[in-house]
């Protein structure tokens, strides 16, 4: 399962990110693989996301989101 | 300087960094560039005994592996100050509420072997999330001086300063090549750079621009070695992070967390709303509009009236001649015409500064991403494009944060067709000449609305362009649009203050010293022409004693004079968008910047004035055709010079900016000839339809 599948307000754990790019990003940004993170906004026509991870909020398209493969909790 | 000590601001975008510089230099910074680069450089000075501390604020960066421009320019300026000793002391500020993070970087410059202090920022925003951190044990654990301070209220800064000045030791490293052929590496920038370090060896062999001389020979030594920079970011990122996680387990104590965080995703809900976030984000900017006609009406009047009195006031107190005539017809108008507008860009600069601090412009991003995507831009073009109503030079410079070079290029291309702060005086004064100040409603002021919808146009003009352009430029790479939505806060009023100062302080000395130039030129060719046809028309007035006489005297040597000559002889190609002679020297003399032209209107109109000065807008109406006698300053061609305004390129500056950073003339180029096409037909076809 993927990041862009999760439900608005759902938990999970990421798995991993398939997309280096995407992958390196994140790391700059503190959000690991391992990392508990929610799904706390979807804009206005459903793209883009917003996560809560590790204490910060971030955007991202739901596009990148597909390569994020995650856990639910 | 000598005898000063040179200190760095360096962390994480919305750490309040740039709250801690101003809250540390005060009315000491000024505002450069980075050598070789467009980059916004800010410096100050504290001064203290027995040395002054010269700090400058780097743009913030997430970690040594650069994903953006901006970020190069921190990164850059960091690993330069390894081989130069530019900076002694790096200030690197924590942001509390986010640490790990934070540290990330905060360890990669433990690595470098730089001199650090930890400014630990943002412990409240972290107390209210439920984060308590014990900054002594953290600066035992980093074995690197640890500040607390709040940036926002100045807290701690004294205490900083001290600890700046003070010699602490490097900790050790912690840092090793984790295989054989970093170690290679490593030991080949080594010889080649002298730099012991094997973390910035490294960091230099992924970004060999950095190196001086030695690029040739660190290449031709890593040319035959593998190295995969993108596996040595992820080994060296997750190898730290799991040591910050080591070091936080026992410094940093969460509880009950949540609590709090909640209210900023509570507020996001409605900001983002898919109506109210839409409505929310067009009434900001129709409130910001009305507020920059409104409010900056009244001291616009006060310092058109001060410059019309001043140079009254030089014309009656000066001996004749002509050092009176330009100071008094040239250069006094001329700075009228520039200072006139700090009103506007003041309160512009404001509003951008508040919708930056609290977090809400990256909310409108957020909103407008899938609509920007869908015209071939970004998210985070949204405020580049936002920032076009201020200034255009300005805005292309924060494209730098947009990773992906398609969005970028064309984020840089369609900015200049947003209606910037130098248009608005155009608009200010052909408006004010062809629409009386009256009021809707009762409040809606017309002016304003006129005003907005030149503003609409330039918005259109500029969405429509950049998906013309997103067929016509290929995509090099792939895009994806990763960004961080901060914790909603209060502005600062200090940061806003000192965003109006140098914003207004750039605006008057650059733009400043082309204006007052252009104005003596344009004098000087509006005052002298041919010696023949001159004479001429003295010998035909020295004759005549009627009354007028003189003002027709005047206009005729306007006219005989070289500016009239230049502005004669481009006439046949202007008279289909409905413009005069005066208004080709005008166009002309703006093509350095556009706001010279309200000060062209103001010198060309004052040439031949006589005492009794009047307003631009007067001269302006009373202005009429030497052809047919009518006014010049009809409808249709107020119009028409608006919308030719609103679309072309008319400043140099923005030449220079697109040329840097898309790396070469070619999109400078194509950039100022297409806007200039655009801006005649346009005009031609308002003219041509409204008359």
């Amino acid at each position: 399962m993927n990041l862009s599948q999760l439900l608005l307000g759902q938990e999970a754990i990421i798995e991993c990110v398939n997309d280096q790019d995407v992958y390196l990003k994140l790391l700059d940004l503190g959000c690991l693989p391992g990392a508990r993170i929610r799904l706390t906004l979807i804009a206005p026509f459903g793209d883009p996301l917003a996560i809560q991870v590790a204490g910060s909020t971030l955007s991202l398209r739901r596009k990148d989101a597909r390569s994020i493969q995650i856990r639910p909790i | 300087m000598p005898g000063s000590m040179h200190i760095a601001l360096a962390g994480n975008p919305n750490s309040g960094k740039t709250t801690l510089f101003n809250a540390l230099t005060g009315l000491s910074q000024k505002t450069g560039n980075f050598p070789g680069t467009t980059v916004e450089k800010k410096t100050g000075t504290i001064s203290q005994k027995p040395k002054e501390l010269i700090v400058t604020d780097l743009p913030g960066f997430y970690s040594m592996y650069p994903k953006g421009e901006d970020e190069n320019v921190s990164v850059q300026a960091i690993l330069g100050s390894l081989k130069k000793q530019h900076y002694d002391k790096i200030v690197f500020v924590a942001d509390a509420s986010n640490l790990k993070r934070s540290l990330l970087l905060c360890t990669q410059l433990v690595d470098l072997e730089l001199p650090l202090v930890v400014a630990l920022n943002m412990t409240d925003v972290a107390e209210n999330k439920g984060i308590h951190i014990d900054a002594d044990l953290l600066s035992r654990r980093l074995q690197v001086p640890v500040v607390k301070i709040n940036a926002r209220k100045s807290e701690g800064v004294k205490e900083l300063v001290e600890e700046v000045k003070t010699r602490f030791p490097h900790p050790p490293t912690s840092y090793f090549p984790s295989n054989a052929e970093e170690k290679q590496i490593a030991e080949a920038v080594h010889k080649a750079t002298g730099i012991k370090n094997y973390f910035a060896n490294t960091l230099l062999a992924r970004n060999t621009h950095l190196l001086g001389e030695e690029k040739a020979s660190v290449q031709m030594l890593i040319a035959g070695l593998k190295f995969d920079p993108n596996a040595h970011q992820i080994d060296d990122s997750m190898e730290r992070y799991a040591r910050i996680e080591e070091i936080l387990a026992t410094v940093q104590k969460i509880d009950g967390e949540k609590a709090k965080r909640e209210l900023s995703t509570k507020i996001d809900r409605i900001l983002t709303h898919r109506v109210y976030g839409y409505l929310l984000f067009l009434l900001i900017f129709f409130s910001l509009f009305q507020a920059i006609f409104t409010l900056a009406e009244y001291p616009m009047t006060w310092i058109e009236q001060a410059f019309s009195w001043m140079s009254e006031l030089v014309i009656h107190s000066l001996p004749p001649g002509i050092i009176t005539n330009i100071v008094a017809n040239g250069i006094i108008p001329g700075l009228g015409g520039v200072v006139v507008f700090l009103p506007q860009i003041m309160i512009l600069f404001a509003f951008l500064t508040v919708l930056e601090d609290t977090g809400y412009m990256a909310r409108v991003s957020f909103i407008l991403d899938r609509l920007m995507r869908k015209l071939g831009l970004n998210g985070k073009s949204v405020v580049p494009l936002i920032g076009g109503m201020a200034c255009a030079v300005a805005s292309i410079l924060t494209t730098r944060n947009i990773e992906n070079k398609k969005e970028r290029l064309i984020t840089i291309l369609v900015t200049p067709f947003m209606s910037c702060s130098a248009r608005l005086p155009v608009y200010t004064v052909l408006i004010s000449l062809i629409v009386d100040e009256r009021y809707l409603f009762g409040f809606i002021n017309i002016q304003g609305l006129l005003l907005l919808g030149m503003y609409l146009l330039g918005i259109i003009a500029s969405l429509a362009f950049s998906f013309l352009l997103s067929f016509l430029i290929k995509q090099t790479e792939k895009n994806y649009f990763i960004m961080e939505l901060p914790v909603y806060k209060w502005p600062v009023w200090r940061n806003i203050y000192y965003s109006m100062l140098n914003k207004s302080k750039d605006f008057v000395g650059e733009a400043g010293k082309v204006i007052v130039a252009v104005s003596i030129v344009l004098w000087f060719m509006g005052s002298y022409g041919p010696k023949a046809d001159f004479e001429r028309i003295e010998a035909k007035y020295a004759r005549v004693q009627e009354k007028d006489s003189e003002l027709n005297e005047a206009s005729e040597k306007l006219e005989a004079s070289y500016a009239g000559i230049f502005g004669k002889f481009i006439e046949p190609a202007i008279r289909p968008l409905g413009y005069d002679w005066k208004i080709g020297i005008a166009l002309l003399s703006s093509l350095a910047a556009r706001e010279v032209f309200v000060g062209t209107m103001s010198t060309l109109y004052s040439i031949g004035e006589d005492a009794d000065m009047k307003t631009l807008k007067e001269k302006l109406q009373q202005a009429t055709d030497s052809r047919t006698g009518k006014p010049v300053y009809t409808i249709p061609t107020a119009l028409s010079l608006m919308v030719f305004y609103a679309f072309s390129l008319q400043c140099i500056s923005t030449i220079a900016v697109t040329k840097r950073e898309t790396g070469g003339w070619k999109w400078a180029i194509i950039q100022f000839v297409f806007m200039t096409v655009v801006a005649y037909l346009s005009s031609l076809i308002v003219y041509q339809a409204l008359s």
